[in-house]
């Protein structure tokens, strides 16, 4: 049964994966732009998706035995491929559609404060806002608002950006023996908490950081400490204690000062192997961590338009299988002068400042 | 007179007492099932035409033979008597008053589909009807109808009630099991269906209330018996939960030969309007179907005399016709305004929605939003295309149906009550004053010529 192997057909694009493999797993092997966006799947938390509805995709042939398409769209993330199934995402138009719906949705209540958000430059709700996003909203109400609540030393929860993905939810229950906190009150209303106030405090706990998609959940010693398209990603590693964790981490530096420890993340952003609390938090020092290199960033993202060593672009298709270029609302080198392509963040010694981006101007 | 079957002995007193519902012949059809095979129940249920009477009217028969039955795997059979619709009560009135019936009804499909525990899932606020379960679960067990080796059969059956804690998702199949499991009530995706993976990862089978009691005079008759009540592939009889703009609400029965407008007006069944008010609009099918004007109700699109059954009723489709349901028939006269009418259903659904899934979760609240706008004066025209694209990103894109049921109004209303809805954004102090009447929607449709 395992090694059967099933065709399927992802934007006229033809893959062979085992039996078993979603269509968002299977367009994930493809790669690049034909791969769904998805906000609330994740490939290291079991029961993860279905939620979030940005992986939503046209099935245009159910099977070779089947050959009907599947009446409504259906979120890749949660539905396995059959043999001969054919799937549209970026060639068709009721996906794009579905899609610039469920982003307008997502941004509804979204307070949009990405200039004081620490996620920003990493948020998986910007990536897909800048892809799919319209310009403007259409929401003419006042934005829902939380009263703020307190989870600890080390995380910092902010429920107005939260777009109710529940991987924190699933990686505490994961990762976790007990159950840390999970999902309050219903609807609109909803929110991620820890039952009465109650302070987040397990080994594997700021993980819900690095799977936190926006800026709901971020690190309380990073807070406002700086952007992170000025810090640089470096791989590093330690002898961690704790059995569970392997001590293999990012660091984000700046010259030689440690800003901020995360987990390693994969091209689609998904953390490698989870840290312990010990790592991520208490060690801040160039010389708790043997360093091993700039970090290879080759996801596509606001933080990899930064241009440091290593940075791998994903592939782009749309142009071969729609036939046209894609339009963009904004280019980000036309604006910015602070991300010149020209300019290699990582060589640059020191805080990257914008005297930097001028000087090299003049030159 | 139509047909009865499920409130045959409905005038008989006491009925819900053991004792009087033996006497009438109650559980004439377990001892009848219990010498059956299994197998020959489901086939006499799929020979019935029985459909699934909780709104979407699946075949109950066909479900029940999806059910996976592998190896020591125990199975169970759920009832969904999570009645949470507005305008839907025909449940709670046969759970009131009939007890037995229903018991009767479980027991039997429990033996069709190997179910030695059962569960009934009963809505929180139907806190009294809990204790007249109950109080009927231990008079069939005294009586030797539930229990071990029933009957001297062998098979073993106990049913239990669980109470559901108030909330509209828990009535969707898989929110109920994850409730029922004691987790919060979130639809699960699907595939797995619950006929392979329902209650504890066990192949489940969920159904209505209303379905599993029309189990008994199914195997009282017999399926073909039954399939010949009624027309095409409405078979049986149907309970309807009346309220609104009416003379005599209530819950009737009907066998689904009648015309709507005999049952809105003979005196045998709703009584016509009070105080000689003209119809205005209907929603057939509680508050999840669209909601149609009088023109259309009583005559489809085609001209014909639109009869209650599932096929009439949403004949031309969401173009111009409606749905079954649940049964939950409202009637809306004149003075009723449709704007503040879809705003109360939004709402209720933005308040219902889990919070799951990001469409039904945030495009509920915005259209009620809206709605609340329009119904105070306050609306702009763009604010009704508006509604329209909201609703239409809903249906379909979300993980339950609850997204579609939350569009099905707003996106009927809009299509048949447009210019309501624009007098209202048009004449924001004279719509707080007074109601857009009937105006032209008890016109007769001009009906083309067919071919």
């Amino acid at each position: 049964m395992s090694d059967q192997k099933f065709k399927v057909t992802v934007d006229n694009i033809t893959i062979e994966v085992p039996a078993g493999t979603t269509i968002l797993n299977a367009a994930r092997m493809i790669g690049g732009d034909v791969t769904p966006p998805a906000m609330c799947y994740y490939s290291k938390l079991k029961d993860s998706g279905g939620k979030c509805r940005t992986c939503l995709v046209e099935v245009s042939k159910g099977s070779e035995k089947d050959p009907r398409p599947m009446p409504k769209l259906m979120a890749s993330c949660r539905t396995t491929v059959m043999d001969g199934m054919e799937v549209k995402n970026i060639t068709s138009e009721k996906v794009l559609d579905a899609r610039k719906g469920v982003v307008e949705f997502l941004l509804l209540n979204h307070p949009l404060d990405c200039p004081v958000c620490d996620q920003a430059g990493e948020c998986d709700l910007q990536n897909l806002s800048y892809e799919h996003g319209s310009e403007s909203t259409r929401y003419e109400f006042k934005r829902r608002t939380f009263e703020k609540e307190d989870i600890g030393p080390y995380i910092s929860l902010h429920m107005t950006r939260c777009i109710m993905c529940f991987r924190c939810v699933y990686t505490a229950d994961q990762l976790t023996e007990r159950r840390e906190h999970g999902i309050l009150e219903r609807g609109d209303h909803a929110q991620i908490s820890t039952m009465l106030n109650k302070s987040l405090d397990h080994d594997f706990i700021g993980n819900v950081i690095d799977v936190c998609p926006v800026g709901a959940l971020t690190d309380k010693t990073f807070r406002f400490k700086n952007r992170v398209w000025f810090t640089k990603p470096m791989d590093a590693h330690r002898d961690c204690g704790n059995p569970k964790c392997n001590g293999k981490v990012r660091l984000w530096m700046r010259g030689e000062e440690v800003f901020r420890v995360t987990a390693r993340k994969d091209q689609w952003g998904e953390v490698e192997e989870f840290i312990c609390n010990e790592c991520r938090f208490e060690k801040k020092e160039t010389k708790d961590w043997v360093i091993e290199g700039p970090s290879v960033i080759n996801r596509s993202s606001v933080i990899a338009q930064g241009h440091y060593v290593g940075t791998k672009a994903s592939p782009v298709l749309i142009d071969k299988v729609v036939g046209q270029q894609p339009k963009y609302l904004m280019n980000i080198h036309d604006v910015s002068d602070v991300n010149r392509p020209d300019v290699d963040l990582s060589k640059i010694e020191g805080p990257a400042h914008s005297d930097d981006f001028k000087s090299l101007n003049k030159g | 007179m139509g047909v009865k079957l499920l409130l045959e002995n409905d005038h008989i007193e006491g009925i819900r007492y053991y004792d009087t519902y033996r006497k009438h012949g109650g559980y004439r059809a377990a001892e009848k099932a219990l010498k059956m095979a299994p197998a020959d129940i489901v086939e006499e249920v799929k020979k019935s035409g029985l459909r699934g009477r909780g709104g979407a009217g699946f075949p109950t028969g066909m479900k029940w033979s999806f059910l996976a039955k592998p190896e020591g795997v125990p199975r169970h059979l759920v009832c969904n008597a999570d009645e949470s619709e507005p305008g839907t009560f025909k449940d709670r009135y046969l759970m009131e008053f009939h007890p037995h019936l229903f018991i009767e009804g479980l027991l039997v499909s429990s033996f069709a589909l190997g179910s030695n525990h059962t569960y009934i899932y009963i809505r929180g606020e139907y806190a009294w009807i809990v204790d007249i379960l109950e109080q009927a679960i231990a008079e069939a067990k005294n009586n030797g109808w539930l229990g071990k080796n029933i009957l001297g059969t062998g098979f073993d059956c106990e049913i239990y009630v669980h109470r559901g804690a108030g909330a509209y998702i828990c009535g969707e199949e898989t929110a109920l099991i994850e409730s029922l499991e004691g987790k919060r009530g979130n639809p699960r995706m699907k595939p797995p269906f619950p006929a392979i993976q329902g209650v504890w990862m066990r192949p489940t089978v969920v159904n209505n209330v209303e379905t599993l009691a029309a189990v008994v005079p199914i195997i009282n008759m017999g399926g073909e018996e039954y399939a010949k009540i009624g027309v095409g592939k409405s078979t049986g009889t149907k309970l309807l939960s009346v309220c609104g703009n009416l003379n005599k609400p209530g819950v009737y029965e009907i066998d689904m030969t009648i015309s709507v407008e005999e049952f809105i007006y003979s005196d045998e069944y709703c009584g016509g309007i009070p105080k000689g008010k003209r119809l205005k609009a209907c929603i057939p099918g509680g508050s999840s179907v669209p909601i149609i004007p009088a023109n259309l109700l009583l005559k489809t699109a085609k001209g014909e005399t639109r009869i209650m059954n599932y096929e009439s009723l949403s004949d031309g489709g969401f173009v111009s016709g409606s749905m079954m349901g649940s049964g939950g028939f409202i009637v809306l006269d004149e003075d009723q305004c449709v704007v503040r009418h879809t705003m109360s259903l939004a709402r209720f659904y933005n308040h219902e929605s889990c919070g799951q899934c990001s469409p039904c979760r945030e495009g509920t609240g915005w259209m009620y939003k809206i709605l609340k706008n329009i119904e105070y004066g306050k609306g702009k025209i763009s604010d009704i295309d508006l509604l329209w694209d909201i609703q239409r990103k809903i249906e379909g894109n979300t993980i339950c149906p609850l997204g579609d049921a939350a569009a099905w109004p707003v996106a009927a209303a809009i299509r048949h009550f447009r210019d309501e809805f624009e007098w209202h954004v048009l004449n924001p102090d004279e719509s707080q004053k007074r109601n857009y009447g009937l105006a032209h929607y008890a016109d007769p449709i001009h009906v083309p010529a067919s071919a």
